[in-house]
C-alpha cells in the first residue's frame, strides 16, 4: 500500500486515491487541425517507463482535487507531489516534498 | 494421569498443573498447556499422521513449525476447518480433531465466528521473536518509539525455546526472553502480539498479518476468533529465521524421518522424546545440538556426517566422539527400514563425488533425524523485490541487498550464531527506531559493519556445509526420493521435467507442482533447486532462463562442458535462482480475509427514502449498483411476467408511478455553468432557459457515449444535472477531472445531491390528473406546463417541490422531487391521490419495457464503450458549430466509414421468442450446415448482438433491440439470431416501435 502525500491534506493510503495516468499531456489546441493518427496518438498512446514517471492522481475519497505526482515505477517511490498550476520540479534543485508551499 | 509413554520427566515450556484434555480420530488424549497438537501426539508416541495425497504413503510428523507438509487435521467444530497444520495448533482442551487422510473438504456450513480487522501504524515494526527480534524489539524501543513485535508462535523466543540451556547475555535462555518480554510489555508505546504472523508485505511498508484469536485459553465468547492486522511501518525488522533442510534420500518419507531441529524442539521445548534410538543425518554442525540433546533426555544417538572425517579437536565430529557418540564421517543414510515407521537406516559411504562407497549396512533405530543444511526465511523480503543470493559456504540464498526502511538479521540474513543474532537485532533495532525519528539509547556504540566483516562473522559460525542434493540409492533409484512430501514429488520427478525440456525453476515447479502445497515449498524448494544444479550440471548457462530472485546475473557460473566432458564450474543453486515468494506466506482463510465484510455488510446498500413502502406492497428487488431498486410488485398469484404485463398496460393506458430517487443529481453552479456544459454535453446547452429542461448526452474523449440524462436551468448559474442511477459518481468524477485539469479558467462548482432529493415519477394518461390534486397552485394544462419544462411549486401536503415534465416511457409523465425528508410522505401521497385512478407502482422491468418500445437507450445496456450517438440514431444531439468533449473522434474515419454496428430492433419471428440478451445475429444463410451441435466447421461472421429483449404488453410481441452491423441499412431484412445452439429468424425494424410519432408524449 502506497502512502501518498497529496499536496492538500498530507499523507494518505493509495486507496483514498483515483490514478489518471500520465500527466503533463497537453490537450490538442487546435483537434480539427490534427490527422487521425495525431489525434489518435493524443488519445490512446502515453509514455510507460520503467523509472521515474509524472502522473496524475485525484484525492477521490478525501478533497477531491487533481494533482501531479513523480513516481518511479519500478520501486513505486513518490518523490514529488505538486499542483497542477506548477511546474515538474524536474532537474536540480527539485523541490523535495515536505518544502511545499500549499 | 499416567503419564504419556514419550513424555520426559521434567522439562519443556509447559504447564503440567494444567493437563489438557483432547480427541484424535476418536480416541482421548492428554497434553499439558504449552503444547502443540504436534508435540502432544509426540508425547504419545504417535508420529504417523494421514497418508499421502497421491501415492497413499504413510507419513509422519516431519517439522515442529509452519513448513510442515505431512501432519494435517481437521479441527471438529460448528465450522469444521481442514489442513491445520498440527504443528502450528496450538493445544487446548476439548480440542476435537481428524487426522486428514488425502485432501481436505470444505465444510459448506456457514461460519458462525466472528472476524475483525485493525489498521495501526508503527514506528517499528519487528517480526519475529527469536535472539534477533527480541535483541531488535528491545533497543528501538528504547527510545520511546511505537514498536510492535509479531510473533506467529503462541510463545515468544524463536530458536531460544528448544534450546533453553543456552546462557543468552549471562541469563538463562528462557529467562532472558522472560525478562525482554516483562521489558516490553511494561513500555507504553510497544504492542506485543503473539500467535500473529505477518504474511504479506508490500509497498510502503504495509504488512498484512493473521492474529489467530481462537487459541486463547480465556477466549470469552463474541470476540473475533481471528483479527486482520494492517500495518503501515515507518521501519520493518525482519528476523524471521530460517528453515531447516531435509535430506533427499531413498525412502526419506517414512514415518520417523525427521527434522533434526523439529527433534530438538521437541525434546527441549516439549519434553516429548520422538524416539529412543536415532540415527542423526546431517550435512553439516548445527544439528550436533540435537544429538547431545537427545543424549541428555536418554535417546541412544549415532551420527551419520556426510563431510569427511575430521579430527580437529574443536570440531563438531570430534566434540560428540568425546561426548561417547559414535560418528561415521563421509557417510550417508541410503535407506530406510520399515514402512509404517523407520526401524532402521541403511548406512553407506559417500565420495567426494557425492557416489556411495561399499555396501550399506543396517543400523537399527527408531527415528533418523536429518539436517540438510538451512535455508533462511527470505519469503517477506522477497515479497518487496529485496534482493537475493545464493551464499555457497552458507548454502542458502540469502538478502543481498536492503529493501528500503528494512532491516534483516538472525538466521533470515544468513546469521545462525545467537550471540550474533543478538548484535545484529540489536544494531538494526537501534538504527530503525533512529530513522523512524527516535533517539536510541547506546547510539554512539553503533558501528554500521560491513557486508565483508558480516559475511565472515556468519561462514566462520557455521563452518563447513556439504551440499547434498540427492543421496543416490544403492539401486539408482530416484522414485522415492520425496523432495516435496505434500505434493508426493520425488527426485524422479524433477528428472522427469528437466527431461521434458524444463530449465527454469518456475517451469519445474508447474510441470512437478512440487512447491504448491500448503508449505509453499519451504520444505522442497531448495532441495529442487540443489537437484536441478546436478541434472542441469553441463549443460550450457544461457539455457536457463534468467529473471529469477537470487538468480547470478550476469551468471558468474559458466556451466558448459569443458573438453573433458565436466562443468568449467560447479554450477550452484545460484545459477538457477529461486521462484518467486508471494503472499501469504502461511495460509489464509478467505473468511479472515473479508472479516465483518460477509452478508449484509458485504456492500453498502443504498435504499430511498420510500423503500419501506416497497417492501410492505411486496416488491421484489434487484440490485443496481449498491441501491436496491424495486424490480417488480407482484400480486398475489401473479408471475414476472404477468406483473410487468399488468404495470405496463397501467403505464400505456391509466397511471403508473416509480421511485426514481436513485437517478445521480448534481448541482452546478457558477458564472461560467453554462460554458461549461455546452463543452461537456454534445448538445447545445448556452441558450437553455431557465425553467426549462434538456436531454443532453455526454461522450469521452473518444468521442463514445459515457453518460446521459436530463438537466434542467434553475437559474443563470445553477443547474441540476441527472445522471443515470449506475453513472453518478464516475459522472461527477468526469466533471471535476474537466473542470480542474483542462478549464481551470471557467467559475464552476459541482456537488451531488443525489441523497438530498426524492423522485416520483408519474406515469400515464391519467396522470395529469394526479398531478393536479397534489399540486393545486400548479397550472399542469398542456399549454401552460409544456414537455420539458419545470416547476417549483408548494404541494397540497405543504411540501415544496421541484416538478418537471420528462418521460422516460414515451408516455405524458412528471417526476416530483422534494427533499429527501419528504421522500416516503410525496410516494405515499402519490399513492393516495391516484387511487381513484388505479394507480400502479411499477418497478425496473416495466420501466425497461416501456422505454425499450421507445428505443430510448439505456447506457451501459445498448452501450458498451465502443458506442457513438450516431450508432444510437441520435444524430440530432450532436452539434455541428460548438466543441464539445469528444467531437475530434466523430470524424475519424473509424467513425464515418460504414461497418459500425447500428441501433435497430429485432422482431422475432415467433412472436413469443424472448431472445436472450447478448444473442449473436448472422446473416440468414450464413450458418451453412452448422447444427448447433459442437463448435462449426469455420467461424461465423456475427452482424450484431442483443442489448435488450422483453414481451412488449402494447405489442403484444416479444422484441429485442440489437446493435447490428450496418443496421439502419438493413431495416426489413431477415437475420438469424443465434443463442445456445439454437437459431430463429428475426425481422429488423427501426428502433422505435410504439408511437413512432411521439403522439402520447403530451397527454
Amino acid at each position: 500500500m502506497m502512502v501518498i502525500p497529496c499536496p492538500f491534506c498530507g499523507p494518505r493510503n493509495e486507496t483514498e486515491y483515483a490514478y489518471g495516468g500520465e500527466a503533463h499531456v497537453a490537450y490538442p489546441e487546435n483537434p480539427e487541425a490534427l490527422t487521425d493518427e495525431e489525434w489518435a496518438q493524443f488519445l490512446f498512446y502515453r509514455n510507460n517507463p520503467r523509472g521515474v514517471f509524472a502522473e496524475r492522481w485525484q484525492h477521490s475519497a478525501g478533497c477531491r482535487k487533481w494533482f501531479n505526482a513523480v513516481r518511479n515505477t519500478h520501486t513505486y517511490e513518490i518523490t514529488h507531489v505538486y499542483r497542477l498550476d506548477q511546474a515538474r520540479p524536474d532537474g536540480t534543485p527539485q523541490a523535495p516534498l515536505d518544502s511545499l508551499e500549499v | 494421569m499416567t503419564q504419556p509413554d514419550n513424555r520426559l520427566e521434567t522439562g519443556g515450556c509447559l504447564d503440567r498443573s494444567a493437563p489438557i484434555s483432547f480427541t484424535i480420530d476418536g480416541t482421548a488424549l492428554t497434553g499439558f498447556a504449552g503444547d502443540t497438537l504436534a508435540s502432544a501426539l509426540v508425547a504419545n508416541g504417535r508420529l504417523r499422521v494421514g497418508d499421502s495425497i497421491y501415492r497413499r504413503r504413510p507419513r509422519g510428523v516431519l517439522s515442529a513449525g509452519v513448513e510442515e507438509p505431512n501432519a494435517f487435521v481437521r479441527v471438529n467444530t460448528e465450522h469444521n476447518e481442514s489442513m491445520l497444520p498440527a504443528t502450528t495448533l496450538e493445544l487446548r482442551d476439548g480440542l476435537d480433531v481428524t487426522v486428514q487422510d488425502g485432501i481436505g473438504t470444505l465444510d459448506e456450513r456457514p461460519d458462525p465466528n466472528e472476524y475483525d480487522k485493525m489498521h495501526i501504524h508503527a514506528d517499528v515494526a519487528v517480526i519475529g521473536s527469536g535472539p534477533a527480534g527480541l535483541a531488535a524489539a528491545r533497543s528501538a524501543a528504547s527510545g520511546g518509539a511505537r514498536v510492535v513485535l509479531f510473533e506467529q508462535d503462541f510463545e515468544l523466543g524463536g530458536s531460544l525455546l528448544a534450546d533453553p540451556g543456552a546462557s543468552v547475555e549471562g541469563q538463562n535462555a528462557l529467562d532472558y526472553v522472560a525478562s525482554v518480554r516483562a521489558e516490553l510489555e511494561a513500555a507504553p508505546e510497544v504492542q506485543v502480539l503473539t500467535r500473529t504472523c505477518v504474511f504479506g508485505s508490500y509497498d510502503n511498508n504495509f504488512l498484512v498479518a493473521l492474529e489467530k484469536r481462537d487459541d486463547v485459553a480465556s477466549a470469552e465468547h463474541g470476540i473475533s476468533r481471528q483479527r486482520l492486522w494492517h500495518v503501515t511501518a515507518a521501519q520493518v525488522v525482519l528476523a524471521v529465521g530460517a528453515f531447516e533442510r531435509q535430506i533427499v534420500f531413498s525412502d526419506n518419507d517414512v514415518p520417523g524421518v525427521m527434522l533434526a531441529s523439529a527433534v530438538a524442539a521437541y525434546v527441549e521445548r516439549w519434553a516429548a522424546l520422538p524416539g529412543r534410538e536415532v540415527v542423526l543425518f546431517t550435512t553439516n554442525d548445527s544439528a550436533y545440538g540435537t544429538a547431545h540433546a537427545l543424549i541428555k533426555a536418554g535417546a541412544g544417538v549415532t551420527v551419520v556426517d556426510a563431510r569427511p572425517e575430521t579430527t580437529a579437536s574443536d570440531s563438531a565430529q570430534e566434540t560428540a566422539r568425546r561426548a561417547g557418540l559414535t560418528v561415521h564421517a563421509g557417510s550417508a543414510v541410503v535407506g530406510v527400514d520399515g514402512t509404517d515407521r523407520v526401524s532402521g537406516a541403511y548406512v553407506a559411504g559417500l565420495d567426494d563425488d557425492g557416489q556411495l562407497v561399499g555396501d550399506a549396512q543396517l543400523l537399527a533405530c527408531d527415528l533418523i533425524a536429518v539436517s540438510g543444511g538451512w535455508t533462511p526465511n527470505v519469503a517477506l523480503h522477497s515479497q518487496r523485490q529485496g534482493a537475493l543470493a545464493w551464499d555457497d559456504v552458507l548454502a542458502g540464498f540469502v538478502p543481498s541487498a536492503r529493501v528500503k526502511n528494512q532491516f534483516v538479521v538472525g538466521a533470515c540474513n544468513g546469521t545462525y550464531a545467537t550471540d550474533d543474532c543478538l548484535g545484529e537485532g540489536a544494531r538494526a533495532g537501534r538504527s530503525a527506531a533512529q530513522d523512524a525519528g527516535y533517539p536510541a539509547a547506546g547510539s554512539d556504540e553503533h558501528v554500521a559493519e560491513s557486508a565483508e566483516v558480516r559475511k565472515t562473522r556468519q561462514h566462520n559460525a557455521v563452518g563447513e556445509v556439504r551440499q547434498v542434493w540427492a543421496v543416490p540409492a544403492p539401486d539408482g533409484s530416484l522414485d522415492t526420493h520425496f523432495v516435496d512430501p505434500q505434493r508426493d514429488q520425488t527426485a524422479a520427478d524433477v528428472l522427469r521435467a528437466t527431461g521434458a525440456g524444463m530449465r527454469s525453476v518456475e517451469h519445474v515447479k508447474r510441470y512437478t507442482s512440487i512447491s504448491t502445497g500448503l508449505d509453499q515449498g519451504k520444505v522442497g524448494g531448495v532441495n529442487t533447486i540443489g537437484l536441478l544444479t546436478q541434472v542441469l550440471s553441463g549443460q550450457e548457462a544461457r539455457v536457463i532462463p534468467s529473471g529469477q530472485p537470487g538468480q547470478d546475473n550476469p551468471p558468474e557460473v559458466d556451466v558448459a562442458k569443458t573438453e573433458s566432458g565436466q562443468p568449467a564450474v560447479r554450477p550452484t543453486p545460484g545459477t538457477i535462482g529461486t521462484t518467486t515468494f508471494r503472499a501469504p506466506f502461511t495460509p489464509v482463510a478467505f473468511t479472515a480475509l473479508a472479516g465483518r465484510g460477509r452478508g449484509d455488510l458485504f456492500d453498502a446498500a443504498r435504499t430511498s427514502p420510500a423503500h419501506p413502502w416497497h417492501v410492505e406492497h411486496g416488491a421484489r428487488f434487484e440490485d443496481v449498483g449498491q441501491w436496491k431498486r424495486p424490480w417488480f410488485y407482484p400480486q398475489e398469484g401473479e408471475d414476472m411476467d404477468a406483473a410487468v404485463a399488468r404495470e405496463c398496460k397501467a403505464a400505456r393506458e391509466g397511471v403508473a408511478f416509480m421511485d426514481a430517487t436513485t437517478l445521480g443529481k448534481i448541482e452546478i453552479r457558477g458564472a461560467d455553468a453554462p460554458e461549461f456544459l455546452n463543452r461537456v454535453y454534445t448538445n447545445p446547452f448556452l441558450k437553455l432557459p431557465i425553467g426549462k429542461g434538456r436531454y443532453g448526452v455526454m461522450c469521452t474523449i473518444s468521442g463514445m457515449v459515457f453518460d446521459d440524462g436530463v438537466t434542467l436551468r434553475l437559474a443563470d448559474n445553477r443547474f441540476f444535472m441527472t445522471t443515470t442511477t449506475g453513472g453518478a459518481a464516475k459522472v461527477l468524477d468526469w466533471l471535476e477531472e474537466w473542470s480542474q485539469t483542462e478549464w481551470p479558467e471557467l467559475d464552476v462548482t459541482m456537488t451531488s445531491v443525489t441523497e438530498q432529493w426524492s423522485t416520483v415519477a408519474v406515469v400515464g394518461p391519467r396522470s395529469r390528473d394526479v398531478i393536479a390534486k397534489l399540486a393545486p397552485d400548479l397550472d399542469v394544462s398542456k399549454e401552460g406546463f409544456g414537455f420539458m419544462e419545470f416547476r417549483e411549486t408548494t404541494l397540497a401536503s405543504g411540501i415544496g417541490a421541484r416538478i418537471c415534465r420528462i418521460t422516460f416511457s414515451g408516455e405524458l409523465a412528471y417526476e416530483i422531487n422534494v427533499p429527501r425528508w419528504y421522500g416516503l410522505k410525496i410516494w405515499e401521497d402519490v399513492a393516495a391521490a391516484g387511487a381513484e385512478f388505479d394507480i400502479t407502482p411499477y418497478g425496473t422491468e416495466t420501466m425497461h419495457v416501456l422505454r425499450a418500445e421507445k428505443a430510448f437507450p439505456i447506457v451501459g445496456q445498448e452501450t458498451d464503450g465502443t458506442v457513438t450517438p450516431h450508432d444510437l440514431g441520435m444524430d440530432w444531439v450532436v452539434s455541428k458549430k460548438k466543441e464539445f468533449i469528444g467531437k475530434r473522434s466523430f470524424s475519424r474515419s473509424a467513425n464515418v466509414e460504414p461497418g459500425r454496428k447500428q441501433l435497430v430492433s429485432l422482431l422475432p419471428v415467433d412472436h413469443t421468442l424472448r431472445l436472450p440478451e447478448g444473442t449473436q445475429v448472422i446473416e440468414l444463410d450464413a450458418r451453412g450446415g452448422y447444427t448447433g451441435e459442437g463448435l462449426p466447421t469455420a467461424p461465423i461472421a456475427m452482424l450484431g448482438f442483443v442489448t435488450s429483449s422483453y414481451h412488449s404488453q402494447a405489442l403484444g410481441r416479444s422484441f429485442a433491440l440489437a446493435l447490428v452491423k450496418d443496421g439502419l441499412t438493413r431495416v426489413g431484412q431477415r437475420l438469424l439470431a443465434s443463442f445456445g445452439g439454437q437459431f430463429a429468424e428475426v425481422e429488423v425494424h427501426e428502433p422505435v416501435l410504439y408511437d413512432k410519432e411521439g403522439a402520447r408524449r403530451d397527454g
